[in-house]
């Protein structure tokens, strides 16, 4: 029992430390709530810690199997953990809002829930960890001050409650089908005499329609552009961020659990296939500048699930697939939070066309740009390059060679609506006293995005070689 | 042991992030050129102490692991078919310095962004891996895109647009291409040394064919090849002087290096099975490049049409070298590859020279209609000298770099290839084309224009004069080159009949 507690202990000290600073929260006077932020900080920083650590050691599983500590978890655990840290700068923004210290607790719950989903081998755990993740997420949507807030928290609430349910139902029909909740069980749906082909699909396609609501991927994609556009950058940087971690963990353990049988890495190559190409298509026309990345997040996760589809990609020995999701998981999870730093320090800026001009006022922000939007793309040297060239090398290893094409020709697609935010920013601007200034911690947690995006790049090697 | 190709290679972009600190104007024009004197002097060192290396390795070779899992490495080396364009990159590039020094606008971040276009040129050249290859492959398109954005004129953020959208697209055909190469070898290695060594997909048909053709068409766009071709008149239009000049001059000629370096030693049967539709794409180039340019009445756009004619050779050549595999066509084979070898290095200095002489028209009067010019002859004899020794150069006259490559080409071709005579015409019509322009330009009562028309001065003839020059020399003396491109064309004329 001590053990297993210490298998979790990263999550458990982001709940504890959550429950903490709610109660510092309630004693602490409003404007001086920035305090709470930085014991938030703290304890993101002390469980990234605890979280390396693990990295270190061996991989461990607990509670009886139900939830595994090895290279995927400690990858993501790690990533969530920088990336709370990047948020928590952001939410600068949030300064003097009355539910400030809120949102820095709701921000560590929530990473706890994702952090929990990305090692869940247990369908009735992958419940919890749904809610966990989940329930902060309404609450972070409503929060904002923005006037189409409400709007997008109820789309939000709604979409995530109807995921939840047919998740839980998908839950209990496999539950049903093959008596236990354990993942190793679901090796039992290859009994076609004991689970008929209809209800193991049905069970499991159920099942993923809750991650794909986290993910942030069709057809629960609908709340991810109108709770981007319409609360606050830490919010919307956070939600189409971290989430969208753990879910694909979650759908990459599915796939390697399920048995070889209906061809399950086709559902999800599918699935994989119609959100990269919602996502770009539904990109091309935004001009307001969060919708446009909201749908750009969609699209990655696209990308994400393609991994997560060829992670058991045998024409490359053992292991590579789930090297290549945990990768591209931190390649994506840095380079996203790149370009949300950067709309963070110029929040006033919605348009496209504002940007114009940028290039000559904030050069060093708009290098930050162009480097997480190429990034995005997956130009080289940039961490989503390495992340897609080995996806398409799964992908194509597993005999989803047209998956592979697609992704090729979504990522040229991508092209179009990033380079169009870019050649904003480089073209010269009509009125010379319009371009407000920038932040200048939200400036320069983006430089730091975007050197991490190219050193995760160059650095990849290592990374991709630790993960079995 | 010192690194001398990664020093060749990663010296630019170290001088282009030195630069992005904020010195003076003149400090950075002078860098610029300082820069990239190094770098030629450099190169031709490399020229210097290069031997032939051994059959299946190069020479000044060095590897290290990078993405051990994913059979990726740092490996960079030169053979016969790389060594010369390095060589040319760098003369076109310390051209381009040169040619530059009275610029006015922004000129410290077009020097750091035309030495950080060098770095993904020279690197492109000297890759022995084909994900290093693509890295410097798919930066060289950034690069050019803020080279045609931020310093060109007209049209230039769709010509830039247009450029990107549809090169990157070739990029992504190209690296499908290369996993495809990856996922069949064995074992899975991106290393291009090994591939050539061992050719994964032989005697596999269609897959192989399949690979061969993403690649063939992310290097036909770079070429370009018709019917790719059309990103290129805007950006060429609108792009700056030197901006053309790297993109004509070097750029393209990844197109074409990925050929011999890439088609043909790693995919050789495929290759053979696609010949026939790569001798048809380069006659069309030939002719089609050829006829369009007739009918142009802009100087740029018309020299931008003589590119696609001129990399027509090349795709004919390499195209031709895939038909017959016997051994009694060997050295047929060899003379049209090291023909098309000899065609890119020719054409990097003939293209660039002649890309620089626009560039000095635009600045004389915003223009590069040929109709407002006339008599130029009198006005700037230096101007028009320059301009036609470019222009016969071009056209393929003999005593020119131009005629050595073709007369390779057109030798080795026709005579695995009967047909490749049709490419004769395309000789012709350049006559055509390049005399027209002499005439249009240069003779005649002096045009609208001609006013005020300056001749040229030290900064502006200088570089043209050299590439010229080495043109010249190349042409009478073809040796020098073909001592070093023949035997790697041998090996891959050997290669292509496994």
């Amino acid at each position: 029992m001590a053990r297993d507690t210490v298998t979790l202990l990263p999550e458990a000290i982001l709940v504890a430390g959550a429950v903490g600073c709610l109660l510092l929260g309630s004693f602490t006077p409003r404007l001086q709530q920035g305090r709470v932020r930085l014991a938030a900080a703290l304890v993101a920083l002390t469980a990234g810690i605890v979280s390396g650590v693990a990295l270190l050691g061996d991989s461990t599983s607990a509670f009886s199997g139900t939830f595994v500590a090895d290279g995927l978890t400690g990858v993501l655990r790690l990533t969530v953990c920088l990336g709370l840290l990047v948020l928590l700068g952001l939410a600068r923004e949030v300064r003097g809002h009355p539910r400030e210290s809120e949102v820095a607790v709701l921000m560590l719950f929530g990473a706890a829930g994702v952090m929990l989903m990305g090692g869940v081998q247990d369908t009735a755990v992958l419940l919890v960890a749904f809610f966990l993740a989940s329930i902060p997420l309404y609450g972070l949507v409503g929060l904002s001050s923005d006037a189409r807030a409400p709007e997008a928290a109820v789309k939000t609430y709604l979409v995530g409650a109807l995921c939840g349910i047919f998740m839980m139902l998908g839950a209990a029909v496999l539950l049903g089908l093959v008596g236990d909740t354990a993942y190793a069980s679901l090796a039992r749906l290859a009994d076609t005499e004991r689970a008929p082909a209809a209800a193991a699909v049905g069970g499991v396609a159920l099942l993923l329609t809750g991650l794909l609501f986290k993910a942030g991927a069709v057809p629960a994609h609908l709340w991810v552009p109108d709770a981007t556009q319409g609360s606050w950058v830490t919010t919307a940087a956070f939600l189409t961020t971290l989430p969208k971690l753990g879910a694909i963990a979650a759908v990459a353990r599915l796939v390697m659990a399920l048995p070889d049988q209906h061809r399950w890495p086709l559902l999800v190559a599918v699935i994989a296939a119609a959100t990269m190409t919602v996502g770009n298509l539904a990109a091309l026309g935004q001009s307001d500048v969060r919708r446009l990345l909201a749908w750009s997040t969609v699209s990655q996760a696209g990308y994400l699930l393609a991994a997560a589809a060829a992670v058991r990609s045998p024409a490359l020995g053992e292991g590579l697939g789930v090297a290549t999701v945990t990768v591209f998981l931190a390649a994506y999870a840095v380079t996203n939070l790149g370009a949300f730093a950067v709309v963070a320090a110029l929040p006033r800026l919605r348009d496209v066309d504002d940007w114009r001009g940028a290039a000559r006022a904030h050069p060093l922000l708009v290098a930050a740009l162009v480097v997480s939007l190429l990034g995005l793309v997956g130009t080289p040297p940039t961490a989503i390059f390495v992340a897609k060239l080995a996806v398409l090398s799964t992908t194509w290893g597993a005999g989803l060679q047209w998956l592979a094409v697609l992704v090729a020709a979504n990522t040229v697609l991508s092209l179009a609506y990033y380079l169009r935010w870019v050649g904003a920013c480089l073209r010269s601007r009509d009125d010379d006293g319009g371009m407000p200034g920038r932040l200048p911690v939200e400036t320069r947690l983006a430089a730091g995005c975007a050197a991490a995006a190219v050193l995760l790049g160059v650095a990849a090697g290592p990374l991709l070689a630790s993960v079995r | 042991m010192i690194p001398l190709l990664s020093l060749l290679v990663f010296l630019p972009l170290l001088a282009a992030a030195v630069l992005l600190a904020p010195v003076g104007d003149r400090a950075a024009r002078w860098a610029f050129v300082g820069v990239t004197a190094v770098e030629l002097v450099l190169s031709l060192g490399l020229w210097a102490a290069y031997a032939t290396p051994a059959p299946g390795s190069l020479a000044f070779e060095e590897q290290a692991p990078w993405v051990p899992r994913l059979g990726i490495s740092y490996h960079l080396g030169v053979d016969g078919l790389s060594l010369p364009l390095l060589v040319m990159t760098a003369l076109v590039f310390a051209a381009c310095a040169v040619f530059v020094l009275r610029e006015q606008q922004r000129p410290r971040l077009q020097a750091a962004l035309f030495l950080a276009l060098e770095t993904t040129c020279l690197g492109l050249f000297a890759s022995a891996d084909l994900v290093l290859f693509f890295v410097f492959f798919d930066l060289s398109i950034v690069g050019m895109y803020l080279a045609i954005h931020g310093w060109g004129h007209g049209d230039r953020r769709r010509a830039a647009l247009l450029f990107f959208l549809y090169t990157f697209l070739g990029s992504l055909a190209l690296l499908l291409g290369f996993v495809g190469l990856y996922l069949t070898s064995d074992p899975h290695t991106f290393d291009m040394v090994a591939l050539a060594a061992d050719p994964p997909l032989q005697g596999s048909g269609l897959t192989g064919g399949l690979v061969l053709a993403a690649i063939l068409l992310g290097l036909a766009v770079k070429t370009p090849t018709v019917p790719f071709h059309t990103w290129l008149p805007p950006a060429h239009t609108n792009a700056s002087a030197i901006g053309s000049v790297v993109l004509a001059a070097v750029l393209l000629k990844m197109g074409t290096y990925g050929f011999v370096r890439i088609g043909m030693p790693m995919l050789p049967e495929a290759w053979r099975a696609w010949a026939w539709t790569l001798v048809a794409v380069g006659l069309a180039s030939i002719v089609w490049g050829a006829l369009v340019a007739l009918a142009q009445t802009d100087l740029k756009r018309m020299i931008a049409y003589t590119s696609v004619n001129h990399m027509g050779y090349v795709v004919l050549a390499v195209g031709a070298a895939g038909l017959a595999a016997g051994p009694d066509a060997a050295e047929a084979r060899s003379t049209a590859v090291s023909g098309a070898v000899t065609q890119m290095v020719s054409h990097g200095l003939l293209t660039g020279a002649l890309f620089l002489l626009a560039g000095i028209v635009w600045t004389r009067h915003e223009t590069y209609d040929l109709g407002a010019y006339g008599g130029l002859a009198g006005r700037a004899p230096a101007f028009a000298t320059l301009l036609v020794i470019g222009a016969f150069g071009s056209l393929g006259l003999p005593g020119l770099s131009g005629f050595a490559a073709e007369l390779q080409i057109f030798v080795g071709s026709i005579e695995l290839a009967p047909v490749a005579a049709v490419g004769l015409v395309g000789i012709l019509l350049m006559t055509a084309v390049m005399l027209r322009a002499v005439q249009q330009m240069l003779t005649g009562p002096p045009g609208p224009l001609a006013e005020g028309f300056d001749d040229v001065r030290l900064h502006e003839w200088a570089p043209i004069a050299v590439l010229l020059t080495l043109s010249v020399v190349l042409g009478l003396a073809p040796q020098l080159l073909l001592d070093v491109v023949g035997p790697a064309a041998d090996a891959v004329a050997g290669m292509v009949a496994r």
